[in-house]
């Protein structure tokens, strides 16, 4: 008995923290979602329903965030992966450079999301002075100027997936060259005893052997991929429904505190929505990395 | 097929970078090792004999010299071209695929004529799974196996493409005890019933002595003694093949020979005909001590171990190199009634000063330059 008084006291501050600030928003998020026209001012509801969700889900604007958040989570996710991937194979098979080379693929994740926006800006942003350094060299080779921030919606994803491929992609490489690194040269010796083709070692040995570390990234990838809103704010700005590039965050955001703000109970809802996506996925990541097992 | 090292040398670059001098791993190696064998590289670790391995399957690129399988000179064939099966260490085994699958790798990589189809390959497998006796956990997991049947599975992969050549990587190292003498044995049969030449690295001399044909006994990169290994315990070339070989150790004496006489301490042991005056160093093999009453040579009895089959007796000497001197002798009658004068139980007893005497085996006495550690021989 005096034991476990014991081990509760060393878990107080833990699960009075938790408690706090993770544990009771969450279910006060949840009865959020259900109170029907909360008012703010009042703080006053008129029952428990489920039109917040009816609501959310038949807003164009969340539907737009829905549809922007699943485009960037389906590219970004697979594209990072696959080249942190390349990258590191790379980078675990030169010699010479390769600390440099580290560090370069390395600086994105040490540097601000919003410094990192503002090179993106002078890469696509059409200035009245430029029109940003890629289109310099779209004009090379003949094309017209593409509005990268301000254009069309494809022009728009494309920078946004870019730019979040770029943001993720040092993690990965960081995680997949120590990974590549665990993996013991003796597999390799014996592979080349017996005369193994190098895309076969890769196919064999090296992907089964990193295969948790992969399969790792790809989870984390979806959830981060799928909670998106400040590389967005940094490339398109704050008004993002206007734009068209919000993500489902960025809405959950908007409907909090933005312009047209003040709906606690929708923002709850959206995030709610989100939760059980993400959860979803997740599950069936989980489900495939446990049969490939 | 014979295996031919002509001249071999291999440099690698210090890793101090200061020192700008090559280490010398293998330095002029030249012997060969006859088809059908079963040899064994025994040496301290860190003497080359690992890369001496490596030379030999392709692994490692010599800086200079030749390797030759039977009348071919392979030294510049990758070792996939080289049909060379290798073990190693910590066995290799893919942890993802199965046996059967760690089995068939190797087969799958075939190319051209020598491809097979995938019944062939399941045939090659489980007739490679037999000879080892592991057919029947053809479907399980390495880390599902204990240390030994991964040991096997490793084996049957590095047979499985019927290899001229078998080579086996401190085969024993990462196996307990028992499972080492069971495995030593299992080693010996696969290789006779195979017929397969079979080179393999050691630093456990006795491993070594129970299963080659042949050792080749290496130090510091340089090979000191090539032969049968009864051949080479018996007659060593110098003081460190003979400290190398043999347990328990040779015991090593700091003597003098004085008008063809050993002297150790103050009393002349053996005759040795042929041997100038001057300092010594005596190696003499535990088995080559006989009790006796008037034996020429004093020890100072420290204590008893009985084994069984044969007795050991501890002693001390003041010119012994070692703390201790380890002779067994055979108890026959008379020696069992000497020792129980000399000894109360495993102690020795309080009468015992100066009791405890020996004549010497010349066979088993050998006698060292005392600089260079060379051979001196006598009759």
């Amino acid at each position: 008995m005096k034991k476990e008084m014991k081990a509760w006291i060393y878990l107080l501050p833990a699960i009075l923290f938790l408690g706090i600030f993770m544990v009771y928003p969450l279910v006060d998020v949840l009865i959020y979602s259900f109170e029907e026209g909360y008012n703010f001012a009042s703080q006053s509801f008129e029952g428990y329903g489920l039109f917040n969700y009816s609501y959310v889900l038949h807003d164009p604007y969340f539907l737009q965030a829905l549809k922007n958040t699943f485009i960037i989570v389906i590219i970004t996710v697979p594209v990072s992966t696959t080249l942190a991937l390349f990258i590191s194979l790379g980078l675990s098979k030169i010699k010479v450079l390769r600390n440099f080379f580290q560090t370069v693929y390395f600086l994105p994740y040490v540097t601000n999301t919003l410094a990192v926006g503002l090179v993106f800006m002078i890469l696509f942003k059409k200035t009245a002075y430029s029109d940003g350094l890629v289109n310099m060299l779209i004009h090379l080779f003949g094309g017209p100027t593409v509005d990268f921030i301000d254009g069309p919606y494809a022009a728009k994803m494309f920078v946004m997936c870019f730019y979040t491929v770029c943001i993720v992609m040092p993690f990965k490489i960081l995680i997949l060259t120590s990974a590549l690194a665990s993996v013991n040269p003796m597999y390799y010796k014996a592979a080349k005893v017996d005369g193994t083709p190098s895309w076969r070692i890769f196919t064999k040995i090296t992907l089964p052997m990193i295969a948790p570390m992969i399969f790792y990234l790809v989870i984390t990838g979806f959830i981060g991929a799928f909670k998106a809103y400040s590389d967005e704010v940094a490339l398109f700005g704050t008004d993002l429904n206007s734009a068209g590039m919000n993500t489902i965050v960025g809405y959950v955001y908007d409907m909090l505190y933005g312009d047209s703000g003040g709906y606690p109970s929708y923002a709850a809802a959206a995030a709610l929505i989100l939760f059980a996506i993400v959860f979803t996925i997740t599950l069936i990541n989980l489900m495939i990395s446990k049969s490939g097992k | 097929m014979k295996v031919v090292l002509d001249h071999l040398t291999k440099k690698f670059p210090n890793r101090n970078k200061k020192i700008k001098e090559d280490v010398i791993a293998v330095n002029d190696f030249t012997f060969e090792i006859p088809d059908g064998k079963l040899v064994g590289l025994l040496g301290p670790s860190g003497c080359g004999k690992s890369t001496t391995l490596n030379l030999i399957s392709g692994l490692e690129k010599p800086t200079s010299g030749k390797v030759y399988f039977g009348e071919t000179d392979v030294t510049e064939l990758p070792p996939e071209n080289r049909g060379v099966g290798l073990v190693f260490q910590n066995y290799a085994l893919y942890p993802h695929l199965t046996v059967r699958q760690n089995i068939i790798f190797p087969l799958e990589n075939l190319k051209g004529d020598q491809k097979l189809t995938k019944q062939e390959m399941n045939d090659r497998a489980l007739e490679a799974a037999r000879m080892v006796q592991i057919h029947e956990l053809m479907d399980r997991k390495p880390n599902e196996l204990s240390g030994g049947q991964q040991q096997r599975v490793a084996i049957a992969r590095a047979l499985v493409k019927m290899p001229g050549i078998l080579l086996l990587d401190e085969p024993l190292s990462n196996l307990d005890a028992r499972l080492r003498l069971q495995t030593r044995e299992e080693l010996r049969r696969i290789q006779t019933s195979t017929g397969i030449t079979t080179v393999f690295v050691t630093h456990d001399q006795e491993e070594a002595m129970s299963i080659s044909d042949m050792i080749v006994v290496m130090k510091d990169g340089v090979i000191h003694q090539i032969g049968k290994p009864q051949q080479v315990y018996d007659d060593p070339v110098n003081l460190f093949v003979a400290k190398f070989l043999g347990t328990p150790p040779i015991n090593v004496f700091a003597a003098r020979v004085e008008k063809e006489k050993l002297y150790i301490g103050e009393e002349a042991v053996l005759d040795v005909h042929g041997v100038a005056d001057g300092p010594v160093t005596a190696g003499i093999r535990p088995e080559g001590f006989l009790l006796s009453k008037d034996g020429e040579f004093t020890c100072e009895p420290s204590s008893l171990e009985v084994m069984g089959r044969d007795t050991s007796i501890v002693s001390t000497h003041s010119a012994c190199e070692a703390p201790a001197i380890r002779s067994i002798v055979i108890a026959g009658e008379e020696e069992v009634k000497l020792l129980d004068e000399i000894f109360d139980g495993v102690r020795p007893a309080p009468e015992s000063k100066g009791k405890l005497k020996f004549h010497l085996r010349p066979g088993k006495v050998h006698l060292f330059d005392v600089s260079t550690g060379d051979r001196i021989r006598f009759s």
